[in-house]
């Protein structure tokens, strides 16, 4: 266990560490109280250093090897899961996952990255860099839905699109904003939750939906933290403070209007506890999935093309007095 | 403190190359062929030696676009420097370099006037300005001329030069990307054409959107285009790449872009494509200087 913990949860593994030896001793009644209480002191620590993460701490619990991906969720949310393979067109990428299932009664279809946990699945998975048929794939899939009339659930958990040199041959650009430009026009509900790591236009790709949730400790960004500092600092050791300056975190997000919820997560991130991470995004979803299945299309398509229009709004400003706008001699 | 450190300079915008200098002769960067300013300008700013296409400001670029005067939009919007960003310098104070360098208020320029007698709705990206990056000014600037472009039925030019999404917004520059896709996904519905123009860089977050959204996407020879940047391509493969990766040549051969035109003939190109798909039927065909925009034209004749 205390191999899982980041180095920023010191505090908790010394406890962890003295409850594993406690527990090797012979149990008395005494014994078992004091383990007892070393754990809810441990389960207090780790919501106290939860509480106040800095953004690099968030990455690293975003990116954490054990943190629940869309498979994960998949088997707990959902039943009747098939997997839906291939883009029809050159190959099936195994970091994006496809599938149709039930959720709730309802049959859905779901989307998400697959980063893969062990080596071996890391590779299969490519690491969750997906390549252009992947994102075919998910808008393959995603107009079949619309066909039957049948909501999409989103998973976003991706480190960014793949960036080799079959990718560009493929043209992973033009596989990206084609989604984005389709996704923006599906008739049906559209529910994006990012789950771990949304990767730049790796994640958006797949990412437009008429509610955007993200997991607590989530990030979402538009360069990672450590190519933003290589590029602005000339030092990828200032990713923390690049971390920081990005404003990547669920609560920056929110308050930037680029999300439309916040997931809470069970103490010491959603790695911790599957089962009550799952319960957590399974409220957050069916709640924003009953309000977004009560519009009628054209006011669900307008909410969505509106909710983005507005991205960005507080940045504007006017620094013009000069002229208003006089025709300009060629 | 080491003596021999070496300097560490932050991105800036590169000296714009394209800007007609004080001397009388500018060097081909490719061929290094001393060119006269003038034959350079009127060749808009090609190399007559080697067809080297030197980079064009916005505003060059639309004079090279339009057939004669226009009409600017927003010109006005600024960023307010949203996220306070501040890495090796304030993001600030990038950004009033920029607008003192380019005399732009971000980095594109949008706009309506006449292509080939047809009216249009044009946006070009300018690299001087912080690497023509697309922040949330890029990204409402965009949006307004593709919105003003359905209501008024008019077709959609974008000028593409920039290396994607601009890192000091953070996040809110990656969903302009949603943003002016969102747009172009109405204008596509309305049937009104879309032309991309890319032209040397085209990368990031405006390939991965706009750029490759058009009905036809042109490119000019040689511009490098491409979603990775080569270097982060060169650390994934850990191997250099080859000659040509990326550029206009390579993409049209995998079947990403439509054409690569050379920039003395890209306005013909452009006349020719604008009028298969339909712009400019309801208008007269010597185009008179009508400044208003064409009635809708919903059912041609």
């Amino acid at each position: 266990m205390p191999a899982d913990l980041l180095e920023f949860e010191e505090p908790v593994g010394v406890l962890l560490k003295e409850i594993e030896a406690l527990s090797m001793l012979p149990r008395t009644p005494e014994r078992e109280r004091s383990i007892e209480t070393l754990r809810s002191r441990a389960d207090e620590i780790r919501t106290e250093i939860f509480a106040n993460l800095t953004a690099w701490q968030r990455v690293l619990v975003a990116r954490h090897p054990n943190r629940p991906n869309t498979l994960d969720y998949v088997e707990r949310l959902f039943t009747g899961w098939d997997e839906l393979h291939g883009d029809r067109r050159f190959a099936d990428d195994h970091a994006i996952v496809c599938g149709t299932a039930e959720y709730r009664g309802r049959p859905v279809a779901i989307v998400g990255h697959q980063k893969g946990r062990d080596t071996k699945q890391k590779i299969f998975r490519n690491f969750g860099y997906a390549r252009p048929e992947g994102y075919r794939k998910a808008l393959r899939v995603m107009q079949m839905a619309q066909k039957f009339g049948r909501p999409i659930l989103v998973f976003i958990d991706t480190p960014a699109a793949y960036p080799g040199v079959e990718s560009e041959e493929r043209g992973v650009a033009e596989a990206i904003a084609f989604n984005l430009r389709e996704m923006m026009m599906l008739e049906v509900p559209i529910i994006v939750t990012v789950c771990g790591e949304g990767g730049s236009g790796g994640a958006l790709g797949i990412a437009i939906g008429d509610r955007v949730l993200m997991q607590e400790f989530s990030v979402y960004s538009v360069i990672p933290p450590e190519g933003c500092a290589a590029i602005l600092w000339r030092d990828s050791n200032r990713k923390v403070e690049a971390a920081e300056a990005l404003r990547i975190t669920a609560p920056d997000l929110m308050a930037l209007g680029l999300i439309d919820g916040i997931v809470p997560e069970p103490s010491g991130g959603a790695h911790n506890d599957y089962d009550t991470a799952s319960a957590l995004v399974d409220q957050a979803i069916s709640a924003s999935l009953d309000e977004v299945s009560a519009l009628s299309v054209p006011e669900r398509l307008d909410a969505r093309y509106e909710k983005f229009r507005r991205m960005g709004e507080e940045g504007l400003g006017f620094m013009d007095l000069d002229k208003p706008e006089p025709p300009q001699a060629p | 403190m080491a003596w021999f450190k070496k300097v560490r300079k932050p991105i800036e915008p590169p000296p714009d190359k394209s800007r007609v200098p004080e001397g009388l002769w500018v060097k081909c960067p490719a061929c290094g062929q001393a060119i006269y300013n003038k034959d350079l300008a009127a060749s808009l700013n090609v190399c007559a030696k080697c067809g080297h296409h030197l980079r064009l400001s916005a505003t060059e670029r639309l004079r090279t676009l339009f057939d004669g005067e226009w009409v600017e939009h927003d010109s006005g919007l600024a960023s307010t420097d949203p996220l306070q960003f501040t890495d090796t310098k304030p993001y600030r104070t990038r950004l009033d370099a920029s607008i003192i360098a380019t005399g732009l208020k971000d980095a594109v320029i949008t706009a309506t006037g006449r292509i080939g007698g047809v009216e249009c709705a044009v946006a070009a990206m300018e690299y001087g300005f912080i690497g023509g990056s697309m922040g949330v000014v890029v990204g409402e600037k965009i949006t307004r001329v593709i919105e003003r472009a359905i209501a008024a039925r008019i077709p959609v030019v974008i000028v593409s030069c920039s290396g994607g999404a601009r890192m000091m917004e953070g996040t809110l520059s990656l969903m302009q990307m949603a943003k002016i896709s969102a747009a172009l996904a109405r204008l596509d519905r309305a049937r009104l054409p879309y032309i991309s123009i890319l032209t040397d860089p085209t990368t990031g977050g405006v390939t991965a959107s706009f750029a490759m959204l058009g009905d036809v996407n042109i490119a000019e020879p040689r511009a490098l285009i491409g979603f990775a940047g080569p270097r982060v391509i060169e650390q994934t493969i850990r191997q250099k790449l080859p000659e040509g990766f990326q550029r206009s040549e390579f993409l049209v051969e995998h079947g990403m872009l439509d054409l690569v035109v050379d920039r003395r003939e890209l306005k013909d190109v452009l006349v020719r494509v604008l009028r298969f798909g339909g712009a400019g039927l309801a208008a007269p065909e010597p185009a008179p200087a009508v400044a208003e925009p064409q009635p809708p034209s919903e059912a041609p004749a």
